[in-house]
């Protein structure tokens, strides 16, 4: 089975960046967008194709899955132990490619028309080249070390274009605190990393997620703590996984990244990048599950579902839009840990792994029309803030419609698609945890309130007038907006039990359309509808109409509500801890000392050095006779000496 | 060997001829005068070639051909001094050593 030909995939839009980046200044603007448009048209061709041969022509042997990895060495460590690159074809990684693919080249077209007239258009273009060149090559990584290389290119590339308006302050703040919480996060990925090549000699996922290796059979060997080093680095390998994909407590950079573009939004904090953490934990999945009994995999399932809690309380008081959606990516973000983290390894009890693959590929759909749905009304509107908003529906038909169509999808709606990912998830989290399935419904019902709020809030609501009549968008975005609406609704029926498991055998033994439709639990969807509606009403009766009874709950709520408004003050905190405790009391000190003490030190030698030299340099006179005579001296003291000691 | 005369005698002549040349090199204010310093140093080695030739050993003649050499070797270096000196005559018109100390530190 050769599958050389996917190693394109990444470095076609590699090659469009290089080439937009160096004649950045030469290069028309209307050319470029086609160069990008061109570039992700063959990497999502290359993707499709790599798909049906994976999942429909020759992927399974026996029913099950095969993976396979094409890599060469690229530097020993010891003779053992060796960092490889090279490509890793699963049904994860296919269809993180696939998700990858669309959306990007969905981003790009729209972008076409979103960023028109700007002045770095060609510098957008080239950034998102290097930002889908890194994520292709981040879901084709064959083993740790190369995951962590394209981890960090993409956090490179989330921080170029979260601080793409560069003249703005706060975009720059925002792009900052993006790059440092993640690399914070990426500090435990580093230490899990070496810890697992240290105690397992191995970084390939191959070796390590095999159920009989070494590495998940030998996992109690070594303990630290009360828990197994293997435990250990697990945990802080989610730790990067979470800060990545914004869990809780290290949420805090996403919704300050939204002072990026709104196509950057989508590509990037709603569809790609931040599923990169939730990737991250079904990628190690097996080890996750096997060693010490899943320990670390509860962790990511309390955080996952606390995470999703904590953000859909956030997100229905949010006012700005793209924050409401940044905080609903968060908490579906949770949705897919808290699946993963109930989850098992074999054949039914794997179901929320692959309910968990599931909502990331729909939520990858629907999130991405979200917010470039958001995109466009923001392109319309000139603002951010809903109160600047309201009775758009008349004025922007297909923005209108594919919103809600999202809408509906993200609130589990019957047969859109996310009402099939989340049905399973929902399914997943009963069989193995009530206290997560509880949360799961209670923030099902959560998000399809706040979803609707933003949506009646957009386009129905109060009547505003605005100073210059809103219009529907262009072609180039209105094109991408129809064509995720189309999968927002239908992706659901794709037979996703049979094609991406935890194990690789699919979950019901034949596969057809109707495979998801046949796979519903009905009385558990039942309730997950039900919920959903509720939703869907509340918000009806809240925003539909001009009224004041959502102010009136507001202050019924009164500090609570406050406080979730201001995201529970943990922007504050975090500032707190860093400003007046990590910077005045640790770092302030060092910084004197270092001044003080070891500068000082190095700094006097110096001084010293000057001093001496300017006191004996007249020693140096130019006058060649006093040379002369230093030296015939030192020879007439010489031979004095000499004679002295000859002669006794 | 000189009838009446001892190397000693010679030898002293020599010494106090080289401790002159020493003395001109350090004291003499003039390039020329310090150059002709430096060949009263050369003449009085060479003087202590030949005589030590002579009178250890009479037979041989290498004393006398270093002489020779040291004496072509020294016209040579005058010659490059001289020229070094017109030089320095062109640049500062002067040949006073006080003139030449701006090569300093």
């Amino acid at each position: 089975m050769n599958f050389t030909y996917v190693i394109l995939i990444p470095l076609i839009p590699f090659v469009v960046f290089l080439l937009l980046g160096i004649f950045y200044k030469k290069i028309k603007p209307a050319v470029s967008g086609y160069i990008g448009v061109a570039g992700l048209s063959t990497s999502a061709l290359l993707s499709y194709y790599t798909a049906y041969k994976y999942f429909f022509v020759s992927g399974k042997i026996d029913g099950v899955y095969q993976t396979f990895v094409q890599k060469t060495t690229w530097m020993n460590f010891t003779d053992t132990l060796a960092i490889d690159m090279g490509i890793l074809i699963d049904p994860i990684s296919v269809m993180m490619l696939i998700v990858v693919s669309t959306i990007s080249l969905m981003v790009h077209i729209y972008s076409r028309g979103y960023m028109k007239g700007d002045e770095g258009y060609t510098k957008f273009f080239a950034f998102l080249g290097l930002f889908s060149f890194s994520m292709f090559g981040l879901v084709l990584a064959t083993n740790l070390f190369q995951i962590y290389i394209f981890w960090e290119l993409v956090g490179v590339s989330s921080f170029l274009l979260i601080g793409y308006y560069y003249t703005k302050t706060s975009a720059v703040a925002a792009s900052k605190k993006a790059f440092i919480v993640t690399r914070f996060a990426d500090l435990g990925f580093l230490i899990g990393i070496l810890i697992i090549g240290y105690y397992t000699g191995t970084y390939d996922f191959e070796t390590l997620n095999n159920p009989e290796g070494n590495a998940i059979l030998n996992w109690a060997s070594t303990s630290f703590m009360g828990l197994s080093f293997i435990t250990w680095a697990l945990i802080l390998i989610f730790m990067g996984g979470a800060g990545k994909s914004a869990m809780f407590p290290l949420h805090i950079w996403l919704p300050d990244a939204m002072e990026g573009p709104t196509p950057v939004s989508a590509l990037i904090h709603a569809a790609t990048m931040v599923v990169a953490g939730v990737y991250l934990v079904a990628r190690l999945f097996p080890m996750y599950y096997f060693v010490e009994d899943g320990y670390a995999l509860n962790i990511v399932a309390y955080v996952g579902a606390f995470s999703s809690l904590f953000a859909a309380i956030i997100a229905i008081t949010q006012t700005d839009i793209k924050r409401v959606l940044a905080f609903s990516t968060m908490s579906q973000l949770g949705y897919m840990m808290l699946a993963l983290g109930v989850s098992g390894y074999e054949g039914h009890e794997g179901l929320g792994y692959m309910a968990s693959m599931f909502h990331l590929f729909t939520h990858a759909m629907f999130k991405a029309l979200l917010f470039l749905g958001a995109g466009s009304v923001i392109h319309a509107v000139h603002s951010n803030y809903l109160k600047d908003m309201g009775g758009l529906r008349k004025y922007m038909p297909i923005t209108n419609v594919t919103f809600l169509i999202a809408a509906l999808a993200i609130a589990g709606f019957p047969f859109t698609s996310g009402f099939f990912s989340k049905d399973e998830i929902l399914v997943a989290a009963f069989e193995h945890n009530k206290l997560i399935y509880i949360v799961g419904i209670f923030v099902a019902g959560l998000t399809a309130f706040y979803m609707f709020r933003l949506y009646f809030g957009i386009f129905w609501g109060k009547d505003t007038t605005y100073k210059h009549a809103p219009h529907e968008s262009p072609l180039s975005m209105t094109i991408p907006l129809m064509f995720l609406a189309f999968l927002s609704l239908f992706a659901g029926f794709i037979p996703f039990s049979e094609l991406v498991t935890a194990d690789g055998i699919g979950l019901h033994g034949h596969m057809s359309f109707l495979t998801s439709l046949e796979a519903i639990h009905w009385d558990m969807a039942a309730i997950a509808i039900t919920v959903g509606l509720i939703g869907i009403a509340l918000a009806w009766v809240f925003y539909k109409k001009e009224n004041d009874l959502s102010d009136k709950f507001a202050n019924a709520f009164g500090p609570f509500y406050k406080w979730a408004s201001n995201k529970f003050y943990f922007d504050e905190i975090y500032m707190f801890v860093t400003k007046k405790i990590i910077f005045k009391r640790i770092a302030w000190p060092i910084a004197k000392f270092d001044k003080k003490y070891v500068d000082g030190t190095m700094e006097g030698i110096g001084n010293k050095t000057v001093v001496v030299s300017e006191k004996i340099k007249g020693i140096q006179s130019g006058k060649l006779q006093d040379y002369a005579f230093a030296f015939i001296a030192g020879v007439v003291v010489l031979a004095m000496v000499f004679i002295y000691l000859w002669t006794n | 060997m000189i009838a009446g005369i001892s190397i000693y005698e010679i030898l002293t002549v020599t010494s106090a001829l080289f401790f002159i040349g020493v003395y001109g090199f350090i004291t003499r204010k003039n390039l020329i005068s310090i150059l002709m310093s430096i060949e009263l140093i050369l003449n009085a080695s060479v003087i202590n070639f030949v005589v030590i030739n002579k009178y250890l050993y009479p037979d041989m003649l290498q004393g006398v051909f270093f002489s020779i050499f040291i004496i072509a070797v020294a016209a040579a270096e005058t010659a490059l001094a001289v020229a070094i000196i017109i030089n320095l005559y062109r640049q500062i018109a002067s040949v006073e050593v006080k003139d030449t100390e701006i090569m300093k530190y």
